[in-house]
């Protein structure tokens, strides 16, 4: 016999990231979940926004990664409650990790809880955690071509940080370019040019992010 | 690149199903991936064979029906089928396009065999 099924296999990650969207939304938590490649600095970006966003703001952190604790300490040392996710061989965090590491934050004291993905531009972008925002770090070195070659992770996310801009005047990477090739696949996208080491063009992305935070309250 | 997550998510529902059936082997697993769900066909077909081992699909085939990619050209409403990744509508070359198609992944349909106790008790 033939049993019509039609369900989205990604069905039970679904079900959890609502259930922890539920949580954070009734702890008024706003959730930003962090992507990039390898060395794009999704962790030094995540350090730099709470150095300027902490007095505002109580930040939490979730960081993933396949082994170590070595970004968890970075971040214990600015005094945030902060998990590590350790996936082993995984590609990407899904929504019941989260739901795991949520129950060791003190999602009462959190406004804004930043989750720095799995190092990957392909595998994060289909697992929804339950976050608010979606944020793609890009950086100089990487060339302005990704949104060419990894369009997916692109066409769902709020905004791209583009980082390590300090390094443009030694490498090619034509900024209009890799704008446009990103607006074509999702025009509504925000763009912040910064640099983690100069520090330039950070205080613009901390006030969206702060915007957004502020979105339901 | 997560298909034994994929392929563990797909064994887990088509068994569920076949249990609310009441089957007792499972045939054909259909499934539905677009081009550009990140999903390999090949892939989640080699992880599918080692883990439907001990189950009631350790028989089972699995049966792929690809969606091609599809994208709409904002400029001319154009609907172009990229041959790459590079979407561009391929009327008027524009790269303002959004995807319409080709990010499906369902599971469509299983094929199974019923408890012969049940089958007698519904006929």
């Amino acid at each position: 016999m033939k049993i019509e099924v039609v369900k989205n296999i990604l069905d039970a990650n679904a079900v959890i990231a609502q259930k922890n969207k539920s949580l954070f939304d009734q702890h008024h938590v706003t959730v930003i979940n962090i992507m990039s490649s390898p060395g794009a600095g999704k962790t030094s970006a995540i350090l730099e926004t709470a150095r300027r966003l902490k007095d505002k703001m109580k930040i939490g952190v979730i960081e993933g990664d396949l082994a170590s604790q070595v970004d968890a300490e970075k971040v214990k040392k600015e005094h945030l409650p902060v998990v590590q996710i350790n996936t082993g061989s995984g590609c990407h965090l899904d929504a019941n990790m989260i739901s795991h590491a949520m129950q060791n934050l003190p999602l009462k004291d959190i406004d804004l809880l930043l989750i720095e993905n799995i190092g990957n531009l392909v595998c994060p972008s289909a697992y929804i955690l339950g976050e608010h925002k979606r944020v793609i770090i890009s950086s100089v070195p990487e060339g302005d071509d990704k949104p060419l070659k990894y369009p997916i992770i692109f066409v769902d996310a709020d905004a791209v940080i583009i980082n390590k801009v300090d390094l443009k005047a030694y490498l090619k990477f034509d900024m209009d370019a890799f704008k446009k090739a990103v607006k074509n696949i999702n025009p509504k996208i925000s763009f912040f040019e910064v640099s983690c080491t100069t520090g330039a063009g950070l205080d613009e992305w901390c006030s969206w992010l702060t915007a957004a935070s502020k979105r339901k309250s | 690149m997560h298909e034994l997550s994929i392929t563990q998510d797909i064994l887990n529902i088509a068994l569920q199903e076949a249990k609310n059936a009441h089957a007792c082997k499972i045939n054909k697993i259909s499934i539905v991936v677009g081009q550009a769900s990140g999903i390999v066909p090949d892939s989640v077909q080699f992880c599918f064979d080692e883990m439907k081992k001990g189950s009631i699909a350790n028989e089972a085939s699995l049966d792929f029906t690809i969606v091609p990619t599809q994208v709409k050209c904002r400029r001319c409403q154009h609907v172009s089928s990229p041959k790459d990744i590079i979407w561009m509508c391929d009327k008027c070359g524009s790269g303002e396009v959004d995807i319409i198609a080709g990010r499906e992944l369902y599971l469509n349909s299983i094929e199974a065999e019923q408890e012969e106790a049940y089958e007698n008790r519904s006929s």
